[in-house]
């Protein structure tokens, strides 16, 4: 009885997800298939990204919302392959490298910043997104076509200075990595490349844990001092927990727009940060345990929640709008809800 | 003379408050080098000079200088003293609770193995060899003469096990040459105790320095080729140790002479009539602890000791009446029946426990002494509290008298109530959780190895506070110590526990043999047959 009860506690996130999931499936009647064909598709496309946030948990730095670092520099590489017309698979692993180039640097200042506020990184790495992201946009709407040399002149605002709202990617690396190898189960299409690149990451890191620099990943997550006492470079540890985020982040971004296929050129990247920590939320991850599984379980209740929502809302309600709303405010509570519990854990007063 | 060690003119201070005083000390290789002092002294500061510890570079630094086979070092970083072959046992635990016993064992120095991506990326991402790793451990912990399960995670197990594996870490490493142990004998039983003596024998042995800090003088004495004696940061004695006895060391610590505890007599004996607690086939699932049928009758306001050896369950016995650990069987309390495995029922009660690992019931560390003095009392009772308007306050006058009160009769060595309770030293730290416990006003108070890692004179101080509770508002007092002498200068009974049973209650003025026969499980065959 104590044992289940324990279980209960332990997994009530996902537990009281299932449960919304599987009434608002219930109550949007959307055809099984549908749903089905529609989860696939996004676990291949955002799971990676959910991924990347693992690492600096298991580091003791909690939720990285520093990722949104890394998924600037994604967008910010897809607009110049774009822009140089690279096609393809080729043009993916360009915006890759480049992408990847540019988070090592971001990842490790990051990093820095973060071993000067221990303590206190969630708060800081969210701090350090809305800074990146004040450059971000001083750069693409301010320096592209006027500093920075860019070609595609329809992707630029009227005066030639400056990226649209909107970017496509269409007729270069849209669905680049989706189309080359596809499997149709009926109407279910699987996009074999991605999800291999996914099974990949989680190889990744299920090995990187049984390597040296795992461990002492893992040691000072548990604890600082006792890693640091043992004569583990704790800062140097950490600079790296954040850099492998990063990149990893920025390389899902890319495996992300090439399946939407547009770029929200000022928008993208905050919303991924956000709906990522939220859907490893939702998988029963905290601030301070977070595993592969806790990510995928997360990307599949997240996101049946997001196709169904819409539909949900417009049952119930009549207003499609409605469902919209709900969503964003579930994955805002959620992580909230994560944030509160992490402060009351770190007040509890024993005895 | 060729030493291993010398640390010389060694001066710390704290924040403009000076805790060593060109202090001077030194060891040559195979040789054990006690060094002893009042809580307070400098021991540990000048243990993490030499280990290069964070918290000393965090405030400035030290002045001195330090030479390993006479040759100047610059110890900036554990991991820099570490590499000169230090190896150091800390007063607190340096064990990570989530790890195993092998990987706590073999932290920072993981046995590895190549694969493809460290063949390319470097050393770092070597796969770690967990059978070799496991084989090593298991052989590092036999060699300390101790059977502990290699692959059990580390925070479920005893504090004497968690002692040996920081010991069993020591041995384990190959480069060895200098080793420090600060107080690794404070949560050991006696017999325990003994084992890790002929750990420190066996090290030097092998020709690795020593230096060793208990509070425990008899072990000091025996174990040690040197004493050197701190007080209050400056080194006033230094010499073989076999021109010491106990008692002169004693006095040196603490600069004064050092008298019995005094039992003052009682208005009315505790007798069988009048009982508080009644124990009744207690069973508690302690690891390395085990608690599997102990009965007694608890007389009110009497003092009852617990003994026994360390791993036959004397501990488990107020773990589980605490709950703190599960537990089945029928107590009653004051007649009733006791309900069990409710910790917030046990103290709502006035059932106060305190536990003997001090550092899992945490102290606050970054608050003030005063707070931690007052924390739990406010929480539980809400004592120190006081309505204005609508609001239940603090009433900060009454904490900092109380506070101030407990900081005089137990000695609490801190420069005011508001200091941090961090920047006390370790036996300044578990004053201050008996302080807690003292303060919560009990009907019954547990408590396990209250004298643990704490000076002779303070010692003192605690069991005449423990008296003074006993006979001046009639709290009945339950204490587990492994310390038997310590149990015998204040109880009126004491219980041995052997193989998770209760063995004898023997009264205090029993013969040594008795106790001893009691604690091997002996004793009742004893008086059957003679
Ligand atoms: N981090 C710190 N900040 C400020 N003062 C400190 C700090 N650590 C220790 N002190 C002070 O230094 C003095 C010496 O402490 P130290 O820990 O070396 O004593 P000790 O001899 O090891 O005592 P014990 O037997 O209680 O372990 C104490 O007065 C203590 O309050
Ligand atoms: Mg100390």
């Amino acid at each position: 009885m104590e044992k289940l009860k324990k279980i209960l506690i332990s997994y009530a996130v996902p537990i009281a997800f299932s449960i919304l999931c599987v009434s608002a499936v219930l109550v949007a009647q959307i055809p099984p298939i549908f749903l089905a064909s529609e989860i696939v598709r996004r676990l291949s496309r955002n799971t990676f990204l959910v991924l990347s946030l693992i690492i600096p948990i298991i580091g003791g730095l909690g939720l990285n919302f520093g990722i949104v670092l890394g998924a600037m520099a994604g967008q910010a590489a897809l607009f110049f392959v774009v822009d140089w017309k690279i096609k393809g698979l080729v043009g993916i692993l360009v915006a890759c490298l480049m992408a990847g180039a540019i988070s090592v640097v971001l990842g490790w200042l990051a990093g820095l910043t973060l071993n000067r506020a221990k303590g206190r990184e969630m708060i800081t790495s969210m701090i350090l997104g809305f800074f990146a992201n004040g450059i971000y946009q001083l750069i693409f709407l301010f320096f592209v076509g006027s500093l920075i040399p860019f070609r595609t002149k329809q992707f630029l605002l009227p005066e030639g200075v400056g990226l649209r709202n909107t970017v496509d990617l269409y007729g270069t690396v849209a669905s680049a990595l989706n189309n080359p190898w596809m499997i149709r189960i009926g109407t279910v299409r699987l996009f074999v490349l991605p999800l291999l690149i996914v099974a990949g990451l989680c190889l990744f890191i299920t090995l990187l844990f049984k390597t040296k620099l795992g461990q002492d990943i893992r040691a000072v997550g548990q604890d600082m001092h006792i890693a640091e006492v043992a004569g583990i470079n704790v800062n140097k540890v950490r600079v790296i927990a954040i850099i492998m985020s990063t990149v990893f982040a920025a390389i899902g971004q890319v495996i992300y727009l090439q399946d939407i296929g547009t770029i929200n050129t000022y928008n993208s990247h905050e919303q991924i940060g956000l709906f990522s920590i939220a859907a490893l939320l939702v998988g029963g991850a905290t601030t301070r345990k977070a595993t592969i599984w806790n990510a995928i379980l997360g990307v599949v209740l997240f996101h049946t929640l997001f196709v169904v929502a819409p539909s949900a809302g417009n049952r119930l309600f009549g207003q499609p709008q409605v469902g919209e709303f709900f969503r964003e405010f579930l994955a805002y509570a959620v992580i909230a809800f994560a944030l509160a519990m992490h402060g009351w854990r770190a007040k509890k007063i024993l005895m | 003379m060729q030493y291993a060690l010398e640390m010389r003119n060694i001066s710390k201070s704290f924040y403009g408050n000076q805790v060593l005083k060109n202090v001077n000390i030194a060891v040559a290789a195979g040789e054990v080098l006690g060094l002893v002092g009042e809580n307070g002294a400098g021991k540990t500061t000048l243990m993490n000079i030499l280990f290069g510890m964070p918290v000393i570079h965090s405030t400035g630094g030290f002045e001195g200088e330090i030479l390993i086979n006479n040759e100047h070092v610059n110890i900036d970083s554990p991991r820099r003293a570490m590499e000169y072959g230090i190896g150091m046992v800390h007063q607190e635990f340096m064990l990570i609770p989530g790890f195993t016993v092998t990987e706590n064992i073999k932290l920072n120095r993981e046995i590895t193995k190549d694969n493809l991506l460290s063949k390319v990326f470097g050393k770092s991402l070597r796969t770690l060899d967990f059978p070799a790793m496991r084989k090593e451990a298991r052989q590092a912990i036999s060699t300390i003469g101790m059977s502990i399960e290699e692959l059990a995670v580390v925070a479920g197990l005893p504090v004497a096990h968690k002692q040996f594996i920081e010991i069993a870490r020591e041995i384990d490493k190959k480069n060895l040459k200098i080793l420090v142990l600060d107080e690794p004998t404070a949560v050991l039983s006696e017999a325990e105790a003994e084992k890790l003596l002929d750990t420190i024998r066996y090290f030097a042995k092998r020709g690795v320095a020593i230096i060793f800090i208990s509070h425990r003088l008899s072990e000091v004495l025996k174990v040690s080729d040197r004493i050197t004696i701190l007080r209050d940061g400056v080194v006033v004695d230094s010499k073989p140790s076999s021109s010491f006895t106990v008692s002169e060391i004693a006095e040196k610590m603490v600069g004064r002479k050092l008298e019995n505890v005094v039992l003052p007599p009682r208005a009315k004996e505790p007798s069988d009539e009048d009982i508080i607690m009644s124990i009744r086939n207690l069973k508690v699932y302690m690891p390395g602890e085990m608690v599997k049928d102990f009965s007694i009758d608890i007389r009110r306001g009497e003092i009852l000791g617990i003994g026994g050896l360390a791993g036959h369950g004397k501990l488990g016995v107020a773990n589980g009446i605490a709950g703190m650990f599960p537990a089945e069987g029928q107590v009653y309390f004051e007649g009733e029946p006791y309900r069990l495995n409710d910790p917030s029922y046990a103290l709502r009660n006035g059932i106060v426990y305190l536990s003997e690992d001090r550092r899992g019931v945490g102290l606050l560390l970054d608050e003030s002494v005063e707070m931690n003095i007052a924390a739990t009392a406010i929480e539980a009772f809400g004592s120190f509290t006081r309505r204005f308007l609508f609001m239940t306050v603090y009433d900060r006058k009454k904490i900092r008298e109380h506070a101030l009160e407990m900081i005089k009769k137990l000695d609490i060595r801190c420069k005011s109530p508001t200091q941090t309770v961090r920047r006390l030293s370790g036996g300044n730290q578990q004053k201050v959780c008996l302080a807690r416990a003292f303060t919560l006003n009990p009907k019954i108070l547990f408590v396990s190895e209250p004298t643990r890692g704490i000076d002779v004179g303070a010692k003192k101080l605690v069991l005449d506070y423990l008296v003074s509770m006993n006979r001046e508002h009639g709290i009945t007092i339950v204490m587990t110590s492994s310390e038997l002498a310590e149990l015998r200068s204040i109880c009126d009974r004491i219980a041995i526990v052997a193989e998770g049973k209760l063995s004898a209650v023997l009264p205090p003025k029993a013969s040594d043999a008795e106790f001893g026969l009691a604690m091997a499980g002996e004793f009742q065959e004893v008086l059957q047959h003679g």
